[in-house]
């Protein structure tokens, strides 16, 4: 949307340049395309508003005038009010000097609050704490289930007693607990609930009162439409929440609703959940979230993660084998999936700039099938075989095929540009420039991801 | 249209909030329109179908074929907002034996609460027997929330180990529903993110084995949205729609103050009806979607 929105902007300004001045009646237009777009992405119709209205007495201001794209300037100029109304100063979590440090999680039914849970105590205890949960959601069916499955996974202790306990007297308990052995955070699971359900607001009153967290999160879900207003406001009051966690951001949802609950609660939104993996989980950056509110791509986000998932280790290796010609199938193998870790990538491709806009990639497909079957491929293979291509005769092929599922062409497609591969490297190791012949027979090979329309 | 949502620069955002009241129509003026954008707007119905509803009614006050009278226009707003939420509703066809239901939607969005809710009104109200299939084998613990539901609402459970396939768990409820004469089968699916390619292939593939194990089935596929979805709830029932054709929509959670007006951009952009309404935690908090309710609490205070 935001290339739409930039585009828009440019077409209504499209005569600004032959007149060269911005006038009141210009910027009013450019102020209904934004109005639209922020509507569009669910910022809360109050907030807009107020946004627009600040928003539009820069835009008066003389930089614009200067502007050789008036549109493009306007643009500039919403990214960074954005940037400025989502951000702040987000000093993350409060820990406790001693004793464990409590983390009481609140929210809206269906809103994520169990898998965040989970997902932020495996964010913690990477940095190697020593993370307990308490499972004080006694209402929905199965609900401690859920917590103790996905607690185990992410190796956590969950600390639960059934469903027939007061949850305030379990989180009491589980404190207790979590004091006795000696952990460094305790994430307090909550049942969902409605804002305007005073019983249960009074009982998240009551879990606070007594387990005295240092941290209260408000955990909302990144395709809430104008009413996360209402739903901050109230759990504001209840639960005094200090930031907000931020779920399902891997749909295609805009997120207007963090810009509405940090417009008018003032707390930081302190940390995203972006997919089903509990590794799908990530500190909040408020820049990020004003560009995909406009809809622009979150670059810095896929390098982020491209960085976290390539083990530095593992990536001198990789330099050495180069070096010394030892690359193999096995290595190639390892490669590919570091890639593929990254999540699908089709996913990633939604990540670059531009590329909502572009049609034919609006649909676009990343044929994840062509992959796994260089994967089973390579599976097939003895490790022998893995090391050292070359002794791959006919009757090897053949046997990988059938192991594989796969024809021998496959088998052949794989082998040769594997081959081809190691030739390119080789030469790029030893520093002269690659041969664009074979540039060009490798771009022309297999087993690379295919883009399709669907 | 949208000249109208152009600053105000006179009114304070508390006098905003109270007028936007059951008095939007006072006086039928500039304002009044502006009034009714804005209380469509909050309540998540979405720039475009917003400006084909108040643009229709102005243009009925303006041409005189409706009279320009408050309680006049507020009704005629109430059934243009109950046109447009009902387009192409049909009642949910349970006369197939066993009659199929299957239930999809995005995570969190009560898919399994609401499956419990059909189950006990069919079996408590109707007297029918009904078999649930615990397709959801992803999420943790789902089977055991659904085996809930079935006994709350007396009604046979079809499940198979976690990370077990949906389709065959399908497979097996129609199956033993066939078995046992039962009248009805709910399937339940794991939650998903519309954006998931390999999910929603999946999703299509549990509706393919169903429509062979019983040509004809499913014979009704709702998708849940959670009332407080804003606009993304547009993309996830058309996403799902092109999955698995979905026949109609449920709308969850309309108990707390979201207003569910996602729901009449969906009937209107995508001509998929509202058919029920879930409003609360409790087994009876389902009925059946009236326009004509929904139409006057989209628009109370």
């Amino acid at each position: 949307m935001f290339d739409q929105l930039s585009e828009r902007l440019q077409a209504t300004l499209s005569d600004v340049r032959s007149r060269g001045t911005l006038n009141e009646g210009d910027v009013d237009a450019a102020m209904r395309e934004i109005r639209l777009a922020l509507l569009e992405a669910d910022v809360n119709f109050r907030v807009v508003k107020g946004f627009t209205k600040a928003l539009k007495e820069r835009c008066l201001g003389a930089d614009v005038l200067e502007s050789l794209d008036p549109g493009q300037q306007v643009v500039k100029i919403v990214n960074e009010e954005l940037t400025a109304l989502m951000g702040g100063a987000s000093s993350g979590l409060a820990m406790a000097p001693s004793g464990p440090t409590v983390i009481l999680m609140a929210g809206l039914q269906g809103s994520g609050k169990t898998t965040a849970c989970a997902k932020l105590a495996r964010h913690l205890g990477e940095s190697g704490r020593d993370v307990a949960l308490a499972a004080c959601d006694v209402y929905r069916p199965a609900a401690v289930d859920q917590l103790v499955t996905v607690g185990e996974r992410a190796g956590a202790q969950v600390y639960e007693q059934g469903t027939d306990r007061d949850p305030v007297e379990i989180a009491d308990w589980a404190l207790q607990r979590a004091r006795e052995d000696g952990r460094d955070v305790l994430i307090i699971d909550t049942a969902g609930r409605l804002h305007i359900d005073e019983e249960l607001m009074e009982e998240l009153a009551r879990i606070r009162k007594r387990t005295k967290p240092h941290d209260v999160l408000l955990v909302v879900d990144a395709m809430t439409g104008q009413d996360a207003v209402g739903v901050a406001e109230s759990f504001a009051g209840a639960a005094e929440f200090d930031g907000v966690l931020m779920t399902k951001l891997d749909g295609d949802a805009r997120g207007g609703a963090a810009l509405s609950v940090k417009a008018v609660t003032g707390k930081p939104i302190l940390f995203a959940s972006t997919g089903e993996k509990l590794e799908a989980f990530e500190v909040f950056h408020p820049d990020r979230m004003a560009s995909r509110i406009l809809g622009m791509g979150d670059v810095l986000s896929l390098i982020e993660k491209a960085e976290q998932q390539v083990d530095e280790r593992q990536a001198m290796d990789l330099q050495k084998k180069l070096e010394q010609d030892r690359f193999t199938l096995e290595d190639f193998l390892q490669q590919m999936r570091q890639v593929r870790k990254m999540g699908p990538l089709s996913g990633l491709i939604g990540m670059l700039p531009g590329m909502g806009a572009m049609k034919q990639l609006k649909d676009a497909d990343v044929d994840e099938g062509e992959l796994d079957r260089v994967e089973a491929i390579i599976l097939s293979m003895t490790p022998m075989e893995r090391a050292n291509p070359s002794i791959i005769n006919g009757s090897r092929r053949k046997r990988i095929a059938t192991g594989s599922g796969t024809k021998v062409q496959h088998v052949n497609q794989l082998v040769k540009q594997f081959d081809q591969m190691r030739k390119l490297m080789r030469q790029m190791v030893s520093g002269k420039m690659p041969d664009p012949q074979q540039l060009a027979r490798m771009s022309g090979g297999a087993p690379r991801p295919r883009i399709r329309r669907r | 249209m949208f000249r109208r949502l152009r600053e105000s620069l006179s009114k304070s955002r508390q006098a905003l909030v109270e007028e936007i009241s059951a008095s939007i129509f006072d006086r039928i003026d500039e304002e009044a329109w502006e009034r009714l954008e804005e209380a469509l707007i909050l309540a998540d119905v979405g720039v475009p179908t917003t400006a084909i509803v108040v643009e229709r009614l102005e243009q009925e006050v303006e041409a005189g074929t409706v009279p320009a009278d408050g309680e006049a226009v507020r009704e005629r707003l109430i059934e243009i907002i109950g046109e447009v939420g009902a387009t192409g509703r049909r009642p949910i066809d349970l006369s197939a034996e066993p009659a199929v239901l299957l239930m999809v939607g995005v995570n969190g969005t009560g898919k399994t609460t609401t499956i419990g809710k059909i189950a006990w009104h069919l079996s408590q109200e109707f007297g029918l027997s009904v078999v649930l299939a615990a397709g959801d084998t992803y999420r943790a613990a789902a089977g055991e929330q659904l085996a809930e539901w079935a006994e709350r609402a007396g009604a046979d459970l079809v499940r198979s180990a976690p990370g077990g396939d949906p389709g065959a768990v399908a497979f097996d409820a129609i199956d033993a529903a066939r078995a046992r004469g039962a009248d009805v089968v709910i399937v339940d699916t794991a939650g998903r993110l519309h954006t998931q390619g390999d999910l929603m292939d999946e999703l299509a593939k549990v509706r393919r084995v169903i429509g062979k194990q019983l040509p004809g089935a499913p014979h009704e596929t709702l998708v849940s949205i959670d009332a407080t979805t804003g606009q993304n709830g547009l993309r996830q029932a058309k996403v799902f729609a092109e999955a698995v054709e979905v026949d109609g929509v449920v709308l969850t959670k309309l108990d707390g103050t979201a207003k569910g007006g996602i729901v009449l951009a969906i009937a209107n952009e995508l001509e998929i009806p509202v058919k029920l309404i879930g409003t609360g935690e409790s087994l009876e908090d389902l009925r059946p979607f009236d326009p004509e309710d929904f139409a006057r609490a989209l628009l109370a205070e």
